[in-house]
């Protein structure tokens, strides 16, 4: 089986009967393509990868929610303003899903919070790019979240099941954000001269770092043919970039407006769409820690996690107290 | 060997819940008040514009706690909060501006400073989570008794949007008050910010219960403020004793906002709430 074949038992450790029956079962699983439940044996690398990529995914949406709420209280009109309140709470609510998620794998949400503020855990390098305009709004939505459900639809059916089901959940509403990030930069490509101009500037700004959002290209992408033998990953990075680039090339024409890309064009001979050289040192120094706004996110994190520390403690001891009480009353 | 659970997001509860989800609750809309042709007298336009302005300031200072709150839960919470708020604000505009042929953005971009109607303690900044709470807890309790008589109201505009409103401001009384026990009565740190928020909140209760020319001229439209304070002097009591908490006793502040006279706050949150809407005049979003 391709899973076990890319998953070799260190001779050093003989497996148990119990190992070996959850090593089998595991594989029967998988090649039937079904999924793997919290309370099922699986293989160390298996829960380990899906807690990294599961957390990741977690901390991406948690901070993601900064460059967003940075236009919160300046949002031009009150539907608007009402619009992105209910979008940054629909990402805080995502986070949540998907710190439980990660948590069946046995890792408690405040583990893996510490080590968001730590800076040892990783997040959606697109968030380390700042929101410098309301039109980034739009942008955001329309690229950033597109990109998101392209490569997350797909997950909807990774064999994790609760990580499966956590994206059905958060694929419809991102799906709801796109549309109103499509909305706001075509009402802005349809304004004055100063809107449409904002438009183009975000979609320049945002293009190539959304592409990016796919992760490196599949020769340089070591983890994803594993992902891909487990059933979590359906698609190479590559394959899910080509085909939203098809997509926004498209909707990019509704908004009359256009994607800062010259070798943009469908290959009818592959058929596939080709796109433009990436900067891939970029990508790497964004992750790396180097992107404009890296500090300053970590920096929020940490300062509403120390800020909020008195309120945590208190309403531990106020719990404490009541069951005391309730003990007291039992007794 | 496998249990297959049942984890379905649905059992993770409402907390998590999309803001955005349409309840009955959500069935009157600004969007649809916008649509009545009926025109508020000057009076009522004036009461509703009061109502609107309350709502707005505090949905503007509650927007910012979004991706800063003590737990992710806490972003969520206060982020339903404030807009919950604004949609009662923008419900109450658009009532009031069809009495001048303004929009909600008109009113709410386009006023100056001594033009907003709301009262003193919706401006004060947010301060610490505890600020927030105290704030939170008094409007909360005014809001929810004042809503409870306004779906009376003999204006039906007012009556329909308090009616939605009513639901609302009840849920955001309970996250208040639990807030308040347990910040009262969690530790000592707790407990003293709590009390010294209390403190800081407190000049600005008098004010919400100032009749005025207004309240005492529409009547049946509106509620005599002064008719609440009783109920809403009982129900802080009950709270605040439960939370181990002491009454302040702090001299009111003057007030004025019904008449347009705020404090220093309330310029800079209009100036940060209406920046990009002044820079494009004539633009729609």
């Amino acid at each position: 089986m391709a899973a076990a074949a890319l998953q070799p038992v260190p001779a050093s450790a003989p497996m148990s009967d119990e190992d070996a029956a959850g090593q089998a079962y595991f594989d029967r699983i998988i090649a039937e393509d079904s999924r793997i439940e919290p309370t099922d044996w699986m293989p160390e690398a298996y829960r380990k990868t899906l807690m990294r990529q599961i957390s990741q995914h977690a901390h991406s949406e948690i901070i993601g929610m900064q460059p967003e709420a940075n236009w919160i209280t300046r949002a031009p009109s009150l539907k608007r303003k009402s619009i992105l309140m209910a979008k940054v709470q629909d990402e805080a609510g995502h986070g949540l899903y998907l710190y439980s998620a990660a948590e069946t794998l046995g890792t408690p949400r405040d583990v893996l919070n510490q080590q968001l503020l730590d800076g040892k855990a990783k997040y959606s390098s697109i968030f380390n790019y700042p929101a410098r305009s309301w039109a980034d709004m739009g942008a955001i939505g329309w690229l950033v979240d597109g990109a998101a459900i392209a490569n997350q639809v797909p997950l909807c059916r990774a064999s994790y099941g609760p990580y499966g089901r956590a994206m059905v959940r958060i694929c419809k509403e991102e799906s709801f954000h796109q549309r109103q990030g499509f909305e706001i930069l075509l009402e802005l490509s349809h304004g004055t001269p100063e809107q449409k101009q904002m438009a183009q500037d975000a979609v320049n700004r945002f293009y190539a770092p959304a592409l990016m959002m796919f992760g490196p290209p599949d020769d340089d992408s070591p983890n994803s043919k594993q992902s891909m033998a487990w059933n979590i990953k359906r698609f190479s990075n590559d394959e899910l970039r080509q085909r939203f680039v098809g997509m926004i090339a498209e909707q990019v024409k509704v908004l009359g407006l256009t994607l800062p890309d010259p070798e943009l064009r469908f290959d009818e001979e592959t058929g596939k769409w080709i796109h433009m050289e990436l900067d891939w040192q970029e990508f790497k120094d964004v992750i790396a820690g180097r992107g404009p706004c890296n500090a300053q996110r970590l920096a929020r994190r940490r300062e509403a996690h120390e800020n909020g520390a008195w309120v945590r403690e208190a309403a531990r001891a106020y719990a404490e107290k009541q069951n005391n009480k309730r003990k007291a009353g039992a007794a | 060997m496998s249990t297959h659970q049942d984890h379905s997001l649905d059992s993770f509860g409402d907390a998590a819940a999309s803001a955005t989800r349409v309840t009955p609750g959500n069935a009157l809309r600004p969007e649809d008040i916008a649509l009545q042709t009926d025109r508020p007298t000057e009076d009522v336009a004036q009461y509703a514009l009061r109502l609107g302005d309350d709502s707005l300031v505090l949905a503007q200072r509650l927007g910012h706690w979004i991706s800063r709150g003590p737990e992710i839960e806490e972003d969520i919470a206060l982020g339903n909060i404030a807009l919950d708020l604004l949609g009662h604000a923008r419900s109450f505009l658009t009532y009031a501006g069809h009495a001048w042929d303004k929009t909600e953005d008109d009113l709410a971009y386009w006023r100056e400073e001594d033009e907003f109607r709301s009262a003193w303690i919706f401006e004060q900044p947010n301060g610490d989570f505890g600020v927030t709470i105290a704030r939170q807890l008094v409007v909360s309790v005014f809001q929810r008794l004042l809503y409870s008589r306004l779906v009376n109201s003999t204006d039906a505009t007012i009556a329909a949007i308090s009616a939605k409103a009513l639901k609302e401001v009840d849920y955001h009384r309970d996250h208040a008050t639990q807030w308040t026990l347990r910040l009262g009565d969690g530790t000592e740190e707790s407990h003293r910010r709590m009390q010294e928020a209390l403190e800081l909140m407190w000049p600005y209760v008098d004010e919400l219960f100032d009749d005025d020319e207004l309240t005492e001229r529409i009547g049946a439209v509106g509620v005599l403020p002064s008719s609440l304070r009783a109920e809403f002097d009982a129900e802080i009591a009950a709270v605040l004793d439960e939370a181990t908490l002491t009454l302040p006793a702090v001299p009111r502040a003057s007030g004025g906002g019904r008449r347009g006279e705020h404090t220093e706050h309330l310029g800079y949150l209009l100036a940060e709430m209406q920046v990009l809407a002044r820079k494009h005049p004539g633009a729609t979003w």
